[in-house]
């Protein structure tokens, strides 16, 4: 296969990049000419990963995640590891060790996150297409926030080799871009099985998109559009509706009761997973060294001082507290039980719509450093959440803007329906486009 | 109520490193979202959770390990091909 | 006698005899090569690397749970048991805990009463390996650890018993019926080192329990339970508490020790195994064909062979020595069963034993033919010893081993005849050498006989006959002058 070279220096004013690869080479393929950038908790051989967190600094993988390494075969050279919150954890990119990522539509504003830093090299026009993860909103919140297209394929349908683990079960590694073809594009290249991620489904995407929504169910869920949803946002995203109604659609009024718990569902689940899989952050096999000379709990309790910030100590302490004996099964057996029921609710809503929309975010991109309190950074996920419990696929596209800030129109489906997703919002974005 | 010395507890359980400083802090935000879990008191259900797959398996065959060197390359101590650890009592 | 005051629980850990580890492809033929040369990104616990469960585990322990007459759970999955240790490379180990494979089931042992005994199992399941710690250093140049991930990820097949062995004679039974049962399944290679750990459970009535984890051999096992319950009842005989405690068995000593406490009780967290999807293998059972297993091989040697109970037991214990029976008596059946049967489980045991020496390096054929020879009179007994070592001793030396034929040649082993002037020469110079036993002979003690033929096989070096040699001593004595 030929192999070609070309140069990337970004200009990058935003901290997008925390690692710029200046010569990545190209092969042949789909991707062929196209510079991806890469969320620095997936796993490229070579190259240094970090999550952001200064506990991995040094750490270059032996080996590349199995999406890297299709995108890779397909012809994309690697531009670069993006900045996102540490460990995944975070909603707008203010929680990395290495300073946060500034918003290209505003650089007071957040960018969003966990995937802050591909949204932005995206959002800037450093790169066509960037892949991020998405577990409680994170490729979903960043393109709302920067104005770009982001998909969060259904659980299982790309696989999580080499993505390093936050909550296992809610994760997915998924396509971004500044547009619904390319956002497909990016997905027919990363979808599909792979034998060394058992929860990995055999569900290639070899779809392009299309336009034709005539008849389309779309289900508009109350609690979407509630308390605590700015109501400016809630009002454009009302106007986008309308341009899908206009092509076809037809609205179907509906509730997701089981939102009342799905945040807390969300946040006992993902952070009694993450205290599991941060544990093995210890400097023995890699990581900066721990100190031998200490005895190993010290040594233990040091590193993870060191080397984590403050958001990820305050989870993985909530997960060992969910957990924890005497609290398992007030907290994280309910969690289970209560994601059975937001299983429940999507599936029967699914038999009557086929999509169902809302905005991605309740507000627009917040001030940096304006949400101090954890809870509060918490609550932001609250529409998002919902569509990682129960694995089902949900694109964010631009739908318009409120104060000069983007706001993205969410679009939700049935598992395995990601290409009618993308045709919903294809849909949109053709017939929205200026 | 979770108290200073719960999230002390806690600390040392998950082996984290919680200091005298940081505990006020910590107590106040953990008794914050604490309480907001406990919306999941209110849940009804059984704990029977939907599987899509079963029996996912791979087959008995040896595939090539890393070299020593490739194993050691990202440790940060070793000795004759040992990786060094903290001792443990 | 059977002690009903103590009652004994056995938790056994075997790592199965696959040729890949559970979750990875490396391979588990480690303890030849150096440290951390069988590892990949997730054994080692490489960030974002995943669990790929290994087919050939859940058969192999599948074979377990039906021939111990356990009940396979319709639904079972791994969890994870979260902790921290340098050796252990996820910080969690992933093993099977409120769902495992299989519950129930039992092991029938020989009770020390004489009676067949069902010990009953609680559950048996599927676990991965930690790595291997060394510990390095002084007090002055500073301790420290050394870790080799070669074992990280072996599969284990874990298999709990009830509470009911009642000494540690009994448990020593259990494990040896349990090890040669896997063993006759395939599963198991008892001969790799490392490859089996118990932790023991103990108390004596009214007693706290006491736990001693980690004891890596079978006579270990007997060892430190023997020891422990010397040590409780001499506390309970000082009327002191018995404390209830996790003890380690330290094998040099023969001692148990109180282990220093790292945590208060462990608090593992247990969760279901995200990345690993559940097992549904109850319709497996039917298509599994189990081999023979001991307990019937043993029926069989006593109908088939003529062997007695005890030496079917014996022979039966191990597959290989079972195996080594059977192919020695195979060639030549006629009349060696039972002489077989003696020289195996008597002589041969001990020999190999003594030299600690696996069956594996006798060649039966060559054993049959020493039988051969002993069956034919053409050696005595003694002298069948004495050329078993040498094969032995051969063997031991990596040298060439000779057949029973050669050494007997060699070492000029053949009996003696009666014709043969060389033992009427000995037997004479016997009767020169000892005028006063054959005096005490001529006065009517017996035993002086005894002496005298004894002095001849010495300086025959065995090879005579002793039923002939009594005689012609008998007869040469006789023809002594008062």
């Amino acid at each position: 296969m030929a192999v070609h070279t070309i140069s990337f220096e970004p200009e990058d004013r935003y901290n997008a990049f925390l690692k710029v690869c200046a010569t990545p080479t190209h092969g042949e393929g789909k991707l062929a000419g196209i510079a991806i950038a890469v969320k620095d908790n997936i796993s490229t051989q070579g190259i240094e990963t970090t999550c952001a967190s200064k506990i991995l600094k040094g750490y270059i993988p032996p080996y590349d995640a199995h999406a890297v390494g299709l995108v890779k075969s397909a012809g994309a050279g690697i531009a670069g590891k993006t900045n996102m919150d540490e460990f995944g954890m975070g909603t707008s990119t203010e929680n990395s060790a290495f300073g946060p990522t500034l918003n290209p539509c505003d650089t007071g504003r957040v960018p969003g996150g966990s995937s802050g830093g591909s949204a932005a090299a995206v959002a800037a026009g450093m790169v066509r297409m960037a892949l991020g993860t998405d577990t409680g909103g994170s490729i979903r919140c960043p393109a709302a926030f920067c104005g770009i297209v982001g998909l969060k394929p259904t659980y299982g349908r790309v696989s999580r080799n080499g993505l390093i683990a936050y909550a296992n079960s809610l994760e997915t590694i998924g396509p971004m871009a500044k547009n619904v073809a390319d956002v497909s594009l990016l997905m027919s290249v990363i979808a599909g099985h792979d034998r060394k991620d058992t929860t990995s489904h055999d569900r290639p995407y070899n779809h392009i998109p299309s336009t034709d929504i005539k008849g389309l169910r779309i289900g508009i869920p109350r609690e979407y559009f509630g308390k605590g949803v700015d109501p400016e946002v809630a009002a454009t995203v009302h106007r986008a509706i309308g341009r899908l109604e206009e092509l076809g659609g037809v609205t179907v009024p509906c509730s997701i009761p089981s939102m009342e718990y799905a945040l807390a569902a969300y946040y006992v689940i993902c952070t009694s997973e993450a205290s599991s899989n941060l544990a093995r952050f210890d400097g023995v096999r890699y990581g900066p060294a721990v100190d031998t000379k200490k005895s190993w709990h010290a040594a233990y309790q040091d590193i993870r001082k060191q080397g984590f910030g403050p958001e990820v100590r305050r989870r993985i302490m909530l997960g060992t507290f969910a957990l924890s004996s005497g609290y398992y099964g007030k907290y994280y057996a309910k969690a289970q039980i209560a994601r059975e029921n937001v299983r429940k609710d999507f599936a029967r809503l699914f038999s009557d719509v086929d999509v169902l929309c809302g905005p991605t975010m309740p507000t627009i991109a917040f001030k940096l450093g304006e949400k101090s309190d954890p809870l509060s950074m918490y609550l932001s996920d609250i529409l998002t959440v919902p569509v990682n419990l129960a694995g089902i696929p949900a694109i964010s596209v631009p739908c318009g803007k409120v104060q000069g800030m983007p706001v993205g129109l969410q679009i939700m489906g049935r598992p395995f329906e990601d290409e009618r997703v993308i045709d919903a919002a294809y849909a949109y974005e053709q017939v929205a486009k200026p | 109520m979770v108290t200073e010395k719960d999230v002390e507890h806690i600390g040392e359980l998950a082996d984290i490193g919680i200091d005298g400083v940081e505990l006020a802090t910590f107590t106040g935000q953990f008794n914050a979202i604490v309480e907001y879990f406990d919306v999941l008191d209110r849940v009804q259900g059984e704990g029977a959770v939907t599987r899509d797959l079963y029996n996912v398996l791979r087959e008995d065959v040896v595939e090539p390990s890393l070299s020593q060197d490739e194993a050691l390359r990202n440790a940060g101590a070793q000795e004759d091909g040992f990786i060094k650890a903290p001792r443990v009592m | 006698m059977i002690d009903a005051d103590i009652v004994v629980g056995l938790e056994v850990h075997c790592q199965l005899d696959t040729k890949s580890k559970l979750f990875c492809g490396c391979s588990t033929d480690y303890r030849n090569d150096g440290p951390n040369t069988h590892v990949c990104p997730v054994c080692l616990g490489l960030p974002g690397t995943m669990p790929v469960l290994n087919k050939r585990a859940i058969e192999y322990a599948m074979r377990v749970a039906k021939a111990l007459n356990c009940t396979v759970i319709p639904e079972s999955e791994f969890s994870r048991k979260n902790y921290f240790y340098p050796d252990l490379d996820k910080a969690y180990q992933i093993t099977q805990y409120d769902k495992p494979l299989a519950e129930g089931g039992y092991v029938e042992i020989e009770g020390d009463d004489g009676k067949e005994r069902k010990i009953q199992l609680t559950r048996i399941h599927v676990e991965e390996d930690p790595g291997r710690l060394v510990h390095m250093g002084n007090a002055e140049r500073g301790r420290y650890s050394l870790v080799d991930y070669n074992r990280s990820g072996i599969p284990l097949i874990e298999i709990v018993s009830e509470p009911e062995m009642r000494s540690p004679k009994e448990a020593r039974k259990f494990l040896n019926k349990l090890r040669a049962t896997l063993e006759y399944l395939g599963v198991f290679d008892s001969e790799k080192e490392g490859s089996i750990r118990v932790d023991a459970n103990i108390s004596l009535r009214g007693s706290a329990r006491v736990e001693i984890k980690n004891i890596s051999s079978y006579k270990g096992v007997e060892k430190a339970l023997t020891f422990e319950v010397t040590r409780q009842k001499n506390l309970i005989r000082r009327g002191l508490p018995v404390d209830r405690e996790t003890r380690h068995y330290l094998e040099a000593r023969g001692i148990t020790q109180s282990a220093r406490s790292k945590e208060q009780e462990n608090d593992y967290r247990y969760f279901p195994e995200p990345d690993l999807r559940p097992l549904h293998v109850q319709s497996w059972l039917k298509d599994i064909e189990l081999p023979e297993l001991p307990d019937a091989r043993r029926e069989r040697f006593v109908q088939q062979y003529g062997c007695s109970l005890n030496h079917a037991r014996t022979l039966t214990g191990e597959l290989k020595m079972a195996n080594f029976y059977e192919a020695v008596v195979a060639g030549d059946r006629n009349g060696l069963c039972n002489p077989a049967a003696t020289w195996i489980a008597d002589t041969l045991a001990g020999e190999l034993n003594y030299r600690d020496m696996g069956i594996d390096s006798v060649d039966a054929k060559k054993f049959t033919g020493l039988l051969v020879l002993l069956r034919a009179g053409t050696i005595t007994d003694k002298s069948g010893v004495e050329v078993l070592r040498v094969m032995l001793d051969e063997r031991l030396k990596d040298e060439p081993v000779e057949t029973p034929e050669a050494i007997v040649s060699r070492l000029n082993l053949a009996k003696t005849s009666g014709d043969d002037t060389a033992l009427l020469g000995a037997i004479h110079e016997v009767i020169t050498e000892n005028p006063k036993a054959v005096e005490d002979y001529k006065t009517g003690k017996n035993g002086a006989l005894n002496f005298l033929v004894g002095q001849t096989m010495k300086k025959t070096r065995g090879r005579a006959d002793p039923g002939e040699l009594n005689q012609l001593m008998v007869e040469s004595l006789k023809s002594v002058e008062q």
